[in-house]
């Protein structure tokens, strides 16, 4: 096998395991506790969605379950190895597509790549080339990034973090910012790559629908401090279509049962 | 075509109107001098090679000045948004040396290396430091910090992020600080050439000092226009193509 054929091979899904993690912030004189003794198990290849309203956290944990933060208190393992920092087994896919403007969109989707040293030009050329075709943006490698729509910034953000391989995608309400026809055709775009690829994904969203639309399980959390409610195993057959009238049902169920659990107080999520 | 067409006919509308002003006597030749002993200089010093050799001495002097101003300039700038200490401290040294006019250091540049050479060297390198400094720090400080985030999950490590994504992302600021460098070392060079002495290599303020001196006003117009024309072809080629490409890149530049 050459090394591209082995770098396109699905790298093998990440069993994650979260140990009693809590953080706080100072916010002013005040102090705010994003987290507080978060327990949550992710099996290998498994899609958990994390819904709560703002402020409960769940983008924070994402972001110690990547190592770009660090938890004050219990820890984050990775296949059982505690987590100490960043890395491309772990990719964030953020909001904001992020990509660099200086470089077109091949270049954007080669950047991880350069830090795989047994890779050399024309092999990370052609990684970039197949996470392309895969997100269908192959006739866009020369564009520019500010020639793009939402819809096809999104997507190359989405190549951009496979094409490292990593063992887990982290996603932070990457669809947020898109509008709902182009949304709902990515929606279907990550299910297939998710089935084919086999990856451990976390995926933090406000939105009930499309957590039910793409998880196996669901982790509804609630804020101040950012603690998990509970769990539900999502059970329905895929693939599975945002706009069928039992998606919304259940929703709507999980949806009222978060409010119940927010207080009158509480702003209630979308 | 047609932007071509118009610039080329109010320049010419202007001369005419420059050449009527002079012919009807109302100034001395002294004070307005007609743009045909303009031309007629200009062809003379062309044709002897004063010309091309003041323009070469003072593109030499412009250019290592330039390089010694961006060698220095951008890792200061670097430094800057890098460490508050070095920021406070250094830092603050380049602020104040971008408000000062350059040209201010010359009578003490003179005394200090005693070759008119050295000493405009040092009056352009002053001036440039300053703003390209100011810019390389500016865009370091304005990278979105996104870019970098994007960078550590994908495994960049802190040589790597600097190197891949924040340099690349402040370039937009580094190029505007090297063009707005440029323009005041332009500048500085000129002041400095007109008031140190020249005593073996002539460059255009030379040329512009000793027309003043020979009340030569054909010969101090001949060289402002030249002046201009080389300011004007340096910026071009200079830094245009730069500011296409990035315009090109980051979608920026065309008029909504």
């Amino acid at each position: 096998m050459t090394d591209v054929q082995q770098e396109l091979a699905p790298a093998p899904p990440l069993k994650l395991a979260i140990r009693g993690v809590g953080k706080s912030f100072a916010q002013g004189k005040a102090v705010v506790h994003a987290l507080d003794q978060i327990d949550l198990d992710v099996a290998e290849g498994e899609f958990v969605c994390l819904v709560g309203p703002s402020g409960c956290g769940k983008s924070t944990l994402l972001s110690i379950i990547a190592g770009l933060e660090t938890p004050d208190r219990g820890e984050v393992l990775a296949d059982g190895q505690p987590v100490r920092g960043p890395g491309r087994d772990r990719v964030v896919m953020f909001q904001e597509h992020a990509l660099f403007p200086w470089k077109d969109v091949l270049g954007n989707v080669e950047f991880g790549l350069r830090f795989k040293p047994n890779l050399d030009a024309k092999a990370r050329r052609e990684v970039a080339r197949f996470y392309l075709r895969m997100v269908g943006l192959e006739a866009f490698a020369h564009a520019w990034v500010h020639e793009l729509s939402g819809g096809m910034r999104q997507r190359v953000a989405l190549a951009r973090c496979l094409a490292p391989n990593p063992r887990v995608l982290l996603m932070d309400e990457p669809f947020a910012a898109l509008d709902a026809m182009t949304r709902e055709r990515l929606y279907g775009d990550l299910q297939q790559i998710w089935s084919a690829r086999r990856k451990t994904i976390v995926l933090v969203t406000h939105n009930m629908r499309e957590a039910l639309t793409l998880g196996d399980r669901i982790v509804l959390m609630t804020p101040r401090p950012g603690r998990i409610h509970a769990e539900h195993v999502s059970g329905l057959p895929r693939p599975r279509d945002i706009n069928a009238p039992h998606l919304a049902e259940r929703a709507a169920e999980l949806t009222a049962e978060l409010r119940r659990a927010l207080g009158p107080d509480e702003e209630a999520t979308r | 075509m047609r932007r071509w067409a118009v610039r080329t006919g109010f320049l010419l509308a202007l001369g005419l109107l420059w050449q009527g002003l002079a012919s009807a006597g109302v100034w001395s030749p002294v004070l307005l001098p007609p743009p045909a002993s303009v031309l007629r200089w200009l062809g003379a010093a062309a044709a002897d090679g004063t010309l091309a050799a003041a323009t070469l001495v003072t593109l030499r002097r412009l250019t290592v000045g330039f390089a010694i101003g961006v060698g220095l300039g951008l890792p200061i700038g670097l430094l800057c948004a890098r460490s508050r200490a070095f920021d406070d401290t250094v830092g603050l040294l380049a602020r104040g040396a971008q408000s000062l006019p350059s040209v201010c250091w010359a009578p003490l540049a003179v005394l200090w290396f005693t070759r008119a050479d050295l000493a405009m060297l040092f009056v352009v390198v002053m001036g440039t430091v300053g703003s390209i400094a100011i810019a390389a720090a500016d865009g370091v400080r304005a990278v979105p910090p996104i870019y970098v985030r994007v960078a550590r999950t994908m495994g960049a490590g802190g040589a790597a992020t600097w190197l891949r994504v924040v340099l690349p992302a402040s370039l937009p600021f580094v190029v505007s600080g090297m063009k707005q460098g440029w323009a005041f070392a332009w500048r500085s060079l000129m002041a400095a050439e007109i008031i140190v002495p020249g005593m073996h290599a002539f460059g255009l303020g030379h040329l512009l000092h000793y027309g003043r001196e020979l009340h030569a006003m054909d010969q101090v117009l001949g060289v402002m226009i030249v002046i201009v024309v080389v300011g004007v072809a340096i910026d071009r080629v200079l830094f245009a193509s730069a500011e296409r490409a990035l315009h090109r890149r980051w979608g920026t530049g065309r008029s909504p």
